[in-house]
Formats: C-alpha cells, structure tokens, sequence
C-alpha cells in the first residue's frame, strides 16, 4: 500500500511537471506581449522594454520556467499576477473556497438527486416514471449550462422582482439572488454579506444549475449500473437464500453498482475544483474559474499557471483518493 | 407422499418476439431424501422449471400454470413473501457457475451469516459458529479462518463447497442443483459430486439435480426426467432410464456419450438442433432430429404414457414397443461391451 501511495506520487510529480511545461509553451506560442499590456496606454519602446524586464519576460522561456518551479518548490509561492502585482497564492486560495462550495454543495446535491431516481428506474424499466425520467435526463444532457443557469435566473431572480409575468402583475418581490457569493464565515473586504445562510441563499441557483447537468449523467449511469448489477448470479443467489428484496437491493446490488459512480464521482468533482467555469460565470461567483478567463483576457501568465497549478494538484490529489477508497469498497483489488 | 409433486408447470415468458413456452406441461415428483436428475439440452426448460418452483424467474410478463404442491402447500399459489420464507430455509438452491454466484465485496463469512440470519434469530456468533461448521462439512480446510475471506480467495472448486455450505446451512428438506458441475474442471466435479452424495446420506434432504451429463446422472440419481423442447420425453427410475430407455432422445443421450470402448472413433452426436421454442414442431417436438420419425409423427403429439408393465415409467413416443424393447436391449448391449 505504501509503496503504491509512493509510485503513485512520483508519477503525479511527472504529470505535474509536463502539464505546467505545456501551460508555458502554449502560453508563449500566443504571439502576445505581457508586458505590452502591463504598461498602461501608449507607453514607449522603452518603459515596455523596462516592465518586461520587471516582470521577467524578457528572459528566456526555460529560465522562466526554472524561476517558476524553484519560487514553487523553495518559497511556496506561485508568483505575483502582471496585472495587478497581487500573489497568486492570494488569489488562489480567495477563489479556491468559492468554487468549493460551489462543486461540493452541487455534488451532494446531483447525487441526492440521481441516486433515487436512478435506482427507481432500473428496477421499474419502461415504466411511466422511467419513461419520465429518462426524458428529463436527456434535457439535463442536452442543455447547456448557461443556458441552464440563465433560465433559473430569470425564472427565479428575474420574474418575481421584475413584478409582472405572462401579462400579469403582482407586487415584485426578492426570491433568489441571480449574482454575487457570501463568504459562509467572516466577511472578507469588498464583500456586503456573510454568514451560512447568505452564502447557502446565494448558492441556490448556482448548486441547482450545476445539479441539473451532472444530475441527468449520474441518473443514467446509475440506473445502467443497477440494471446490470441485478442480473448477476450472486443477487439470484441472495433471492435463493430468502433475502427480502429491500436487503437484495441494499446489501448486494447497490454496493456493487456504486463501484463505477465512485470513479466518476472523484473524477468529476475534482475536475470541477479546477474551475467550474460556466456557472460561476453567469452567477457571478469568484470562484477559480472567473480567476482562470480573467487571467487569460490579460496573460497573466502567473495567475493561469497558479490555476492550472492548483486544478492538477487537485486532480491528482483526488484520483489517488479515489483509487484508495476503490480498494476499501471493493476487495479483489489490492494495491501492491 | 411426495415431498414435492409438480403438475403440469407451465412457464410462458412473453417477449417482443411473441410467448416463449419455456416449459410446457411437465409433471414429476420428488421424494424424501431421494434424487431427481433432470436431464435435457441447453434450453430444454430444465433451469426455468425449477426457477419456477423457487419464484426466481427474472423478467416481468410471464405465466405461470400448474402446481408445485411442497409438503402440502402450493408454491405456485402462495404469496411472494411467503415463498421467500421457503428460499434458503426449506428449499435451497446452487448454480452452475461458482465464480459469479457469490457476492464479490463481502466475506464469505458474511454471506453464510445473512442466510443463518434471514431465518433464525440468532447472535452473530452463533451463525458464525454454524458457518465455521458447514466449511467443515463440505471439507474447507481452516474453516475458522477462512470466514474473512472474500470469494476471489478461493478456487472454482472451493467456491462450489461455499455454496453448498450456504445452500445446506439451514438443512433444507430439498436441494435444487442447477448443473453444479458444469463449471468445473473434471476432478474437481467429481469430487463435489462425492460431497453432495455424502452431503445428502447425512442432512438426508431430497436433491434435484439439473444436468445434460447423463455421466452425473448415473453417480447421482435415484430417478430421472428427460426434458426435450419444454416438454417431459421420458421419466422413470435410475434403472428404467438406464437399462430399458423407452424414447429415441434418451437413446441418443445414452449413444452420445464417450466411452472408453469408442475411443478412437467419433462420438456420436444427435444430429440437429433444439428447436426454437418461439415456434415449436407440430406433432412430436423431437421428430425433426429422430432417426425413427414416422408419419404420425409430425403431426400427433404422443402421449406421455405409461410404459406397459412398469411402476412409473412414462415415456411420450409413437413407437411400438417392441422396436423400443429391441433398441433399448442394442444400447444396452453396446454400454456393457464398453464397460466389459
């Protein structure tokens, strides 16, 4: 076991290194100056040749790439953003807790979601409310997550304070806020509203939104998974020995259908803590992926590397989570 | 009286192609402590019949008819939950494929614990203790350590013994085998097959044992149920069946198996295949692939009777008796020249 974490780490220090090559070399391939965009308006030859040297650009790509790790590796530090000058360790863990909160509480909720009805569907097929649920699932598939967050907004935010819907008026009304995050504890500066219940209120659309996709691909996936499951010999076997069907069901279907939901679980929520970049976009979260597209309409280099830093640490940190908890759940796989 | 008396099971599954009759009117009985073989070809109706009888059927649109009267109760006409409390209690079963019937994510000592559980309220170290007793029986060697593990740590052949173990736990009246030795390599089988033999002399439960090795049969089996196409060929005693075979499928069974004598030379296959049961022969089933087949055949069903002169042997053939006599004396003869 120990030997596998340690593999398992050296590996994820070499994926680590490549995917932040790539990030350099793709962000140096774009025929862009930073420093350019740095100076302000209208600077001349010379304060662009100064700022570039500030800020480091006019070094060749590896020595900055080797400042970059040796900043990493000895200061913990993920540089300072060209834009702003601010530390992208700042910006990173200002962002981190918003997009958290955002996959986390939309994780729990799609899964409260897809379980049920998942399970429901596989052992009543073709049945009225299999038949509904496999039509709203292909909606939750087919639309896109602006479009999603959008209609919510407006149905939601929009309609009741706007005061009039379909032609008819009504006194306008608060009911969901469409914009902005609430720090669940203390309020940082800038920030008008904290405390769990603003940050819970203010997150009801977004965890919604975000529900509604992965709700629709876990329904599917889970009722595909129970099905199969339900056909194997060993459930036939618990039937033979007088198993009520609910015990059927709990102790020797759902364990053995959830072995794949939990791959793809690890897999999904860590690759949305890498920015969940859509709906954080349309509700105006501050989360990793606003950091992430504001970042890259200035190249600023620091700040994308500091994401994309952060979202592999995270992804690594959670396959390897996934594949210790896999071997836990499931007994013919050792890891040796 | 029989310990289970079947009449004229009828099992229809309807599909998307039309009514599968997977089996089609057939009758036996099972007695105290005796074996039943029955014997047929893939898709014969053999598993389902006694699926039937266990209320296991997968699948949502099917009819069932006839009756399964067990110690005195129709299992066919009894409640869902009520049937349950017969599984794994009074009536057990184990199949054919010991690698995929137990449960991969629990110890085995757990899943010999759950059927203790399921009937009896007793402690979890009394069912424990039980359990760590019937590894015994079926000669798991370190029964007591052996509880914690999990099913990929045992062979094929150690897996088979889990699940008679777990089928025999609660000392059921009768043990329904579902080609249990199919799965397994040929030393193996046999010596599962020794087991469930002294399995059955000591717990004394009535086995069915499901099959298309007439080889099993002949270690096993007290009396014996030939299904062809859903349908009951031929029935009798272990000796009936054997020594004076009154239909031309069970002759083919018989010739069809290898003998040492025949080494060297082809086996000797029943020409043909099991006919779609979507859309059986009319007349007798079997006379597509019959070497006897008359005019009669295609279009009469013969009746399953009772063959002149015997206890209970029945068999549903058009033939007259004196060819029947005179085949069965030429296999006969062929079998005895292979084990002279």
């Amino acid at each position: 076991m120990t030997r596998y974490i340690i593999r398992r780490l050296l590996w994820a220090i070499v994926l680590f290194v490549a995917i932040t090559i790539i990030t350099y070399v793709i962000f140096y391939l774009v025929p862009t100056d930073p420093a350019r965009l740095a100076a302000g308006r209208n600077p001349t030859p010379a304060q662009v040749k100064s700022v570039a040297h500030y800020l480091g650009t006019d070094r060749p790509v590896w020595y900055q790439y080797g400042l970059f790790l040796k900043r990493l590796v000895i200061d913990h530090s993920l540089g300072y953003s060209f834009a702003d000058r601010v530390s992208v360790n700042t910006d990173v863990l200002n962002a981190a807790p918003v997009t958290a909160s955002l996959v986390i509480g939309g994780a729990i909720l799609w899964m409260l979601i897809a379980i049920p009805v998942g399970v429901f569907s596989a052992l009543h097929p073709r049945s009225k409310t299999d038949r509904v649920a496999m039509a709203s699932v292909l909606v939750g598939i087919s639309a896109h997550p602006i479009w999603i967050g959008l209609i919510l907004s407006y149905v939601f935010g929009y309609i009741p304070s706007s005061g009039h819907a379909l032609g008819f008026s009504f006194p306008s009304f608060t009911f969901l806020p469409i914009q902005g995050y609430c720090n669940l504890r203390g309020a940082s500066q800038g920030q008008v509203c904290s405390g769990p219940i603003q940050w819970l209120y203010h997150l009801i659309l977004p965890w919604v939104t975000f529900a509604i996709l992965y709700a629709a691909f876990y329904v599917r996936m889970i009722r595909a998974n129970v099905m199969e499951t339900l056909n194997e010999d060993y459930v036939r076997t618990a039937r033979a020995k007088g198993a009520p069907e609910l015990q059927v069901l709990r102790s020797h279907v759902l364990r053995n259908a959830m072995l794949p939901v939990v791959t793809m679980l690890g897999m999904d929520i860590a690759i949305a803590l890498g920015g969940a970049v859509l709906v954080e976009n349309v509700f105006g979260l501050p989360g990793l992926g606003q950091l992430a597209v504001t970042a890259v309409g200035t190249f600023d280099l620091p700040v994308i590397i500091g994401t994309v830093v952060f979202a592999s640490i995270v992804v690594i940190t959670f396959n390897l989570l996934v594949d210790i908890l896999y071997a836990w759940i499931d007994p013919r796989i050792r890891l040796g | 009286m029989a310990l289970l008396d079947v009449r004229d099971l009828r099992t229809h599954f309807h599909t998307e192609d039309g009514i599968v009759r997977a089996v089609d009117g057939v009758s036996f009985s099972v007695e105290k402590g005796k074996t039943l073989a029955i014997v047929g070809e893939s898709g014969s109706g053999k598993s389902v019949t006694c699926l039937t009888i266990m209320g296991l059927n997968s699948g949502r649109r099917i009819d069932i008819s006839g009756e399964a009267i067990f110690d005195g109760v129709d299992l066919l006409a009894i409640p869902k939950d009520e049937l349950r409390r017969y599984r794994g209690q009074r009536i057990s079963m184990i199949f054919q494929d010991p690698m995929t019937s137990l449960n991969p994510v629990h110890t085995i000592g757990r899943q010999l614990r759950e059927a203790v559980q399921l009937h009896a309220d007793v402690t979890k170290a009394q069912a424990n203790a039980r359990a760590v007793e019937m590894l015994k029986a079926v000669r798991i060697p370190r029964a007591e350590t052996r509880l914690d593990d999990y099913p990929h740590q045992f062979s094929g052949g150690m897996r088979q013994r889990v699940m008679i173990a777990m089928a025999l736990i609660n000392n059921p009246d009768l043990l329904i085998a579902d080609e249990p030795t199919t799965a397994l390599d040929v030393t193996t089988q046999a010596q599962i097959l020794k087991l469930m033999n002294e399995l059955q002399r000591d717990f004394g439960s009535a086995i069915i044992l499901i099959t298309h090795d007439l080889g099993v049969v002949a270690e096993t089996a007290d009396d014996v149920l030939v299904m062809y196409a859903a349908q009951p060929a031929e029935r009798g005693g272990y000796e009936d069946i054997f020594y004076r075979p009154h239909h031309p499928y069970t002759w083919g069974l018989l010739r069809s198996l290898p003998h040492l004598a025949t080494i060297g030379e082809d086996l000797k296959p029943i020409p043909g295949a099991p006919p779609s049961l979507l859309n059986p022969p009319a007349g007798c089933r079997f006379h597509p692939r019959c070497p006897y087949v008359m005019d009669i055949c295609t279009t009469v069903v013969p009746e399953f009777a009772l063959v002149p002169g015997s206890g209970d042997h029945r068999a549903a053939c058009h033939l007259d008796e004196e060819t029947k006599q005179r085949e069965a004396a030429t296999i006969l003869t062929e079998t005895l020249a292979d084990s002279a």
